[in-house]
């Protein structure tokens, strides 16, 4: 792997980049891998970097039935927080939000992590007393969240609203500094350099068509539109197309897909410091680097792949925006478009074995999986490598469903993630 | 400065109103009819803008849409100031304040120009390489810096003072432009009858007809034509003709968006009426006739101002009768160029025109512009231009049959006028879902498939001709009104033939060169090369990678050029590389427009009660619950909300206190199976429940956690009222008729929301009884008669009631249902007869903490959708006997009935006047490292009056098993102690309810 | 936003509308005769098919009334829309995708 650095720029920019080569190689599939996952977008890839990095096992595949990071990854507002409620989650995310610390580094691509700090904020005595729960319980669990009352909201966030006529004036909001954005093709792109460069195969337009499996019933490979491919183990990291693929192998799943729609303005001169999210109103902005206005909006209501939802999902949000933040009214809409999110029925992922021998799963991030992609990766790694779920990762099994031992943030906060 | 570009004749701008404007606080002058982009260059203005990152000098590129280059910042007054207007859309309107973007100190001289030297570094994606050292210096230095230098203009800082509007719309044809496609699409549907909406983006319907002034059609000039059927479709009722409305989004199942500007163009800032509408259509039948794009040459220098697109050097001559230079080269790989080029020899302007192809590929517009006298240099490439602020010269050289390139030559000029073909406007068309096929001929993209009722007509399915636009026009509007009429337009032959390239032959280093494909994002073609060197192929990777075509003209201009370099430098056929897929909107909308009045009260309805504006009146404080708006305290002249929560909490204690609890779901559930469903979505028994009496239930979700409660009474035998949280009345009912419809539909059972029929009073006291007596008919007050937990039906103040006994309070209280529009009139009379036993108004506040200090639970506050019955202390509400009940089998899931289940306790804090934070959470042991292990958290905290010290309700993992123990609960700045207790604090045998 | 045909009032806008998910999930006789596996499988799992889809609507804000929809969860286009109670014309594995 050329390294980057800016010697190597200067240099390169001397002789016209004709010396920078490619990325990650666009490598023939082998007949054979120790692990197959199956999705290159961020969470598989990422998963495949650790197996290498970590596990020292570089006999792997990922398997991209388009081109990596083309599903939710290159489709999602960039939020990264990790001020979650239960233990479980907050371990989860805050061990994504320590490995998104480092990751530029540890990646040698820049990711630009941007520290901004999330803002969510409190439109009525419910959202405080929910909030403080929150700040209460991150502080318990080492992770930083703060209440700010609404003018220190403000202060924080310049353009905020804070007055008397909204239909639901702020009353405050939790803040957690560490939290905020980072540049999500770049994450994709920075794993799979990494991964490929430690011996991965990155295989772009090869579509997993089939799970083969033995007499015994355990995976042994995958059929795709590039021909079988064995595998040791399987990984299966595709989002809104799990249901699909593990219908392959006859598991049926908690999962449903919605179409999520997202959009951006046309870029500005930097106006908005931070991220804000407002779950009362359906309101998730921030300012990209590049000057956009990224804006969130909420799931359709129905299940769907057709990566487009409807325009009163968008308006409904746009209305929440400029009901914060009322001087919006005349910036434009650029760009909207949609993704497809699988969502669990407690709304927390699933990471771990399924009834499949040697077939894994890792799904189920919802509207919400960016912010986890490096450690989901990274837990995911450990649990195909050994076998067996990293600590982290052990609660959020396929079994949880049965036994009843849900873990369900959105019913416990009204929070969205 | 008089305009010394403007032509002494022609174009459709009205000269006998000329007006003044600025740009850049130098006084600018037009002529209505104008754009700013035309009024510009009238002024001889090219240079207008400077680029995002390397800050190059920009001019005019086009004169629609698919501008890249001219954005300026517009200021129409006070707070109507937006960034990244296009010049050639804006129109003049006298006052208007316009300003280049992105430059200091000024356009002529940008510090920021600098960056152009740079150039060498800055390449694509050159920022994942770097700014990753030291690691500190992201957040602090470098981030701050490319922001700085990012985005364009910049966001307005003040309130909008302008209003928005929002109409539905349906028709039974939809077209989509108002060219002569879409023109006779509408003739065509038109003429049937059906309901037509023709929306044209432009000032002025039209499309290519209003710069065409050689054209005939059907023997008239293409402007009567026009004219004429203007007049026609304004003629009919059932034809709606919106310019200045631009359809940005196809949405499913023909649902389409139109932005229409509405004010902006008019002269004054005080403009009545909204500024834009949002028209959102179902439209039976869709005609799609956007037309076509043209592209830019690809070659070295092609961003200096001076520098158009050929047919908008065209547009600007023929229809704003301004000349874009006086010595214009006109460079091209097709016929179309031709036809600029012949205008602008017969408006008297020095034309050379510079054709890539042979001499044998072209067609007979050779010929027709050497006789015009025009200078034609076939089998010429452009290898570069000259100048800075504004093109000199453009260097062009012959290219040799081996495509070696001969001596360069330079053209001198101030404007060049560049043609690389056409691509057709198929935004919408892939907005649909339609499928589209890349045509060869043409070298471009069209329409094939249709995912809905749709069609293209003329150049948006590559039909460049204009009597074969017409006739496709009239045959698809035909065709989507359910006619098959056709109709054969007889029209001037256009003169269409191109030959694709992708980038312009030259002996320069392609490493050296910039050639631009993107204007707007400064993506060359060498970044677009470097991007393929580096192994993004795929070209939603190249469009990501480079940015090119995510500025704000979207790609329309550089799309299909980015994609033809891809396809070159993979050796791969163009449909291979594949297109990226189009998503709305077709151009930028303004939120304003997506938002229309849904603002402050608009933004979500307020509900109210019949009680609200006595409550105004009396000075109560509100707050929102829901969409509820619900009296939350009333407070004296010098209390605060705990000064006044007190005084109301010791009044209903001591006396008696009025509440309005119209808020509570009501449900009349009526038939001979009502017990039957009450038994199945309740957890209790009502089978024995006898008509007069009422009984507190619980509902569950199926997933066995609390969904709602509320008191139920049981009207008679056949029918209940139930009541639910003022949050959970619509959720409620939508579960009870879901489970009635969809799995029970046997039942006997009708189910209606009387929520707004019922207004609720609550008098609640020991005083409550005394105070009513005198105004209820029909009803035996005495507690034998009446006891607790009872319902009567009867009278009060003449109005029919349905009289509850019940207690949110633990204080002898009644619930009084009335018909809410008299219980406006029933509640003061309440209070008037109060007045001797001093009863007292009070809020939701007070509500809350008088069930507290009882224990009572509030579903949402002490439940938060993952507690069961008994994690509440209510597993006693569930009916043993029953075999089920929605939720019932989930309550024996190993981990609902494991040990560790969070449980509702009391807390009782060490220092009596501390009150917790609800939320706050609860630890053994606050010696232990983080991550501690948390045992629950507080729900519900106050300041307890009539206890004399605060209380709290908590969750506790095995909370009765721990009652006495000491626990810590968190505070702002640390731990406090806290003995846990039974969840009740005041009356704790509970008699007072029964008095 | 869809275009959906209630079978009692006809074509309405999707705002009108909630979506409820699978259809033909008949509630278990006795639950409690049911393992947790099944339980489970009968609250949380979902077909989620890429293709058609049969599915639940209640008009809610029209006639309050549930009813069945066969959709193409790819196009999002409706295939037929029925009564609660009965079964589609068309049948959900059919490639009726046109």
């Amino acid at each position: 792997m050329r390294r980057f650095s800016l010697t190597s720029l200067l240099s390169e920019s001397l002789r016209g980049h004709q010396g920078w080569g490619r990325q990650w190689r666009a490598p023939e599939p082998k007949p054979r891998y120790d692990v197959v996952i199956v999705g290159g977008g961020g969470h598989g890839l990422a998963t495949a970097y650790y197996l290498a990095s970590v596990h020292g096992i570089t006999n792997v595949a990922v398997l991209e039935k388009g081109w990596i990071g083309g599903g939710n990854t290159g489709r999602n507002t960039t939020i990264i927080r990790s001020n979650y409620l239960y233990d479980e989650s907050a371990a989860l995310y805050e061990h994504a939000l320590k490995l998104w610390e480092g990751l530029a580094q540890e990646l040698n691509y820049n990711v630009m992590f941007s520290q901004r700090g999330v803002l969510m904020l409190a439109h009525n005595l419910h959202d405080v007393q929910s909030f403080k729960r929150h700040v209460y319980a991150n502080r318990l669990n080492g992770i930083d969240n703060e209440w700010l009352s609404k003018e220190e909201c403000k202060a924080f966030c310049p353009p905020l609203d804070i007055g008397t006529s909204l239909r639901y004036p702020v009353l405050g909001g939790a803040l957690q500094r560490r939290a905020g954005t980072a540049r999500h093709d770049a994450v994709a792109w920075g794993y799979a350099r990494g991964a490929d460069a430690r011996g991965v195969d990155i295989i772009q337009n090869c579509e997993v068509k089939g799970i083969r499996r033995d007499a015994s019933g355990a995976a042994i490979g995958v059929e795709t539109t590039r021909g079988f491919i064995g595998a040791g183990r399987i990984g299966v990291v595709a989002a809104g197309h799990t249901s699909t693929l593990m219908a392959m192998a006859d598991v049926a799943m908690p999962l449903e897909s919605y179409p999520l729609q997202a959009l951006v303005s046309e870029p500005v001169k930097p106006v908005f410091p931070c991220v804000v999210m407002s779950n009362a109103v359906h309101a998730y902005i921030s300012q990209s680097d590049k000057g956009e206005l990224v804006i969130g909006a909420g799931t359709d209501q129905y299940t769907s792949y057709s990566q487009q939802g409807g325009l009163h999902i968008t308006t409904h949000t746009l209305d929440a925006i400029c009901e914060l933040f009322p001087q919006f009214t005349r910036m434009r809409m650029l760009r909207s478009w949609g993704g497809i999110v699988d969502v669990t029925p407690d709304r927390s992922p699933i990471i771990g074995k399924t009834p499949v021998p040697n077939l894994f799963v890792n799904c189920g991030w919802g509207t919400g999986g960016f912010k986890a992609t490096p450690g989901s990766g990274h837990v995911f790694a450990h649990t195909l490598a050994t076998g067996a779920p990293h600590t982290i990762n052990a609660p959020f099994t396929l079994d949880r469903f049965r036994t009843g031992r849900l873990i369900d943030e959105a019913a416990a906060a009204a929070v969205a993630h | 400065m008089a305009q010394p570009f403007r032509l002494s004749r022609g174009g459709r701008i009205d000269r006998s109103r000329p007006l003044v404007f600025q740009f850049n606080g130098r006084p600018v002058q037009g002529y209505a009819g104008d754009t700013v982009a035309s009024a510009l260059i009238a002024n001889g203005i090219h240079l207008v803008g400077r680029s995002f990152k390397y800050h190059r000098p920009r001019g005019i590129l086009s004169h629609g849409p698919d501008e890249p280059s001219a954005l300026l910042s517009v200021d129409r007054g006070p707070g109507r100031i937006d960034p990244n207007n296009r010049a050639s859309v804006v129109e003049v309107r006298p006052g208007l304040r316009t300003a280049s973007q992105n430059h200091w100190p000024s356009l002529e001289y940008d510090i920021g120009a600098v960056n152009d030297l740079l150039s060498p570094v800055f390449v694509a994606g050159f920022y994942y390489k770097t700014f990753m050292w030291p690691r500190k210096f992201w957040d602090k230095v470098y981030e701050p810096f490319i922001r700085a230098a990012a985005g364009l203009g910049k966001a307005p800082v003040e309130a909008d003072p302008d209003r928005y509007a929002n109409r539905h719309a349906h028709c039974d044809v939809l077209i989509v432009g108002a060219g002569p496609a879409g023109l006779a699409a509408a003739l065509a549907a038109a003429r049937t009858g059906k309901r037509v909406i023709l929306a044209d983006e432009g000032a002025e319907p039209g499309g290519a007809l209003l710069h065409d002034t050689t054209s005939e059609i059907d023997g008239r000039p293409a402007a009567q034509w026009l004219a004429e059927t203007l007049a026609d479709l304004d003629g009919r009722e059932n034809v709606i003709l919106l310019p200045r409305t631009t359809a940005f989004g196809y949405y499913n199942h023909n649902h389409v968006a139109l932005a229409e500007r509405i004010t902006d163009h008019l002269p004054g800032s005080a403009t009545p009426g909204p500024r834009e509408r949002l028209w959102q259509v179902r439209a039976g039948e869709v005609v799609l006739a956007g037309g076509s794009h043209e592209r830019p040459l690809v070659f070295a220098d092609n961003d200096r101002p001076g520098i158009l697109l050929a047919e908008s050097v065209r547009v600007f001559l023929n229809r704003y009768g301004v000349a874009p230079g006086r010595r214009i080269v006109f460079a091209t790989n097709g016929a179309s160029a031709y036809t600029a080029a012949l205008d602008a020899r017969n408006a008297g302007l020095d034309v050379t025109l510079v054709d890539l192809r042979l001499e044998a590929d072209c067609g007979p517009e050779l010929a027709r512009l050497r006789a015009a006298g025009v200078t034609v240099l076939t089998g010429h490439t452009v290898i570069g231009s000259k100048g800075r602020k504004r093109v000199t010269g453009l260097i062009v050289a012959p290219l040799g049959s081996d495509g070696r390139c001969g001596g360069r030559r330079v053209l001198d000029c101030d404007c060049v006028g560049m043609s690389g073909g056409w691509t057709p406007a198929v935004h919408l068309f892939s907005q649909s879902r339609g499928k589209l096929a890349y045509d060869e001929g043409i070298d471009a993209f069209v329409p094939a498939t249709s995912a809905q009722a749709e069609r293209s007509a003329g150049a948006a399915r590559g039909r460049y001709d204009l009597a074969a636009c017409l006739t496709d026009g009239f045959a698809a509007g035909a065709a989507a009104a359910g006619s098959e009429e056709q109709r054969a337009f007889v029209a001037t032959p256009t003169l269409t033939g191109f030959q694709p390239v992708r980038i312009m032959p030259t002996d320069a280093d392609p490493a050296k060169v910039r050639a631009f494909v993107d204007f707007q994002n400064d993506v060359t073609a060498k970044d677009i090369k470097l991007a393929v060197r580096e192994g993004f192929h795929s070209i939603e990777h190249v469009k990501r990678y480079t940015t090119t075509g995510m500025a704000t003209d979207q790609g329309k201009t550089s799309n299909m050029n980015a994609l033809g370099i891809v396809a070159g430098q993979l050796d791969k056929a163009l449909p291979a590389v594949g297109t990226t897929t189009f998503r709305p909107p077709y151009t930028p909308v303004s939120f304003g427009t997506l938002v229309g009045p849904a603002r402050h009260a608009l933004f979500d309805p307020i509900r109210t009660t019949p009680i609200h504006a006595w409550a105004e009146s009396q000075g109560a404080t509100f707050e929102n619950v829901g969409l509820w708006r619900r009296a939350w305290y009333f407070p004296r002249p010098g209390e605060d909300l705990h000064a006044a929560v007190a005084r109301e909490c010791k009044a209903v204690r001591e006396g008696v206190g009025i509440f309005d609890a119209s808020t509570l779901g009501k449900i009349e559930i009526v038939g001979p199976d009502a017990a039957e469903f009450m038994n199945r979505m309740y957890v209790n028994p009502w089978a024995k429940l006898a008509p007069g009496r009422c009984r507190y239930g619980l509902m569950l979700k199926e997933d066995g956690y609390i969904l709602d409660d509320g008191v139920v009474a049981r009207v008679s035998d056949e029918c209940f009222h139930v009541t639910t949280t003022t949050g959970g009345a619509p959720r409620v009912l939508a579960h009870m008729e879901d489970y009635l419809q969809t799995e029970w539909p046997d039942l006997q059972v009708f189910l209606t929301s009387t929520t707004e029929q019922w207004a609720v009073i609550a008098l609640q006291g020991p005083k409550a009884r005394e105070v009513i007596a005198p105004l209820v008919d029909e009803i035996d007050l005495s507690p034998e008669a009446f006891p607790h937990m009872a319902m009567r039906t009867g009278r009060i103040c003449g109005v029919p009631t349905r009289l509850f006994r019940v207690s949110f309070t633990g204080e002898l209280g009644f619930e009084i249902n009335v018909p809410a529009d008299h219980a406006l009139a029933v509640w003061e009379a309440i209070v008037a007869a109060g007045q001797p036993h001093g009863i007292t108004p009070y809020g939701t506040e007070t509500m809350h903490v008088l069930r507290a200090e009882k224990g009572y639970i509030i579903v949402g506050q002490e439940t938060d959708g993952t507690v069961t019955p008994d994690d509440v202390g209510l597993a006693g509400m569930i009916a043993k006997a029953k075999p089920d009940f929605v939720g019932k089998r989930s309550l024996a899931r190993p981990d609902v009935v494991a040990s560790g289940r969070k449980q509702l306790v009391g807390l009782v804090t060490e220092d009596p006047k501390l009150v917790l934070d609800e939320g706050a959470q609860i630890v053994s042991d606050t010696n232990q490292p983080i991550p501690m292990r948390m045992l629950g958290h507080v729900t519900s905290s106050y300041w307890s009056p009539n206890c004399h010290r605060s209380i709290a309700m908590a969750l506790v993992a095995d909370g009765r098993a721990l009652l006495g123990r000491s626990l810590y609960v968190t505070t702002p700045t640390g731990f406090t102690r806290v003995t846990v207790s039974e969840p009740v604090f005041f009356d704790i045998q509970g008699e007072r309810v029964h008095a | 936003m869809l275009l959906i045909a209630c079978p009692h009032c006809g074509n309405r806008p999707e705002t009108e509308f909630r979506c409820g998910g699978q259809a033909h999930i008949a509630r278990p006789e006795q639950p409690g005769a049911l393992n947790d596996e099944a339980w489970s499988q009968y609250l949380f799992v979902r077909k989620n098919p890429r293709g058609v889809h049969a599915e639940r609507w209640c008009h809610a804000h029209g006639c309050g009334r549930w009813f069945n929809a066969l959709r193409d969860t790819v196009s999002d286009r409706f295939l037929e829309t029925y009564p609660m109670g009965a079964q589609p014309a068309l049948s959900p594995e059919s490639e009726t995708r046109a």
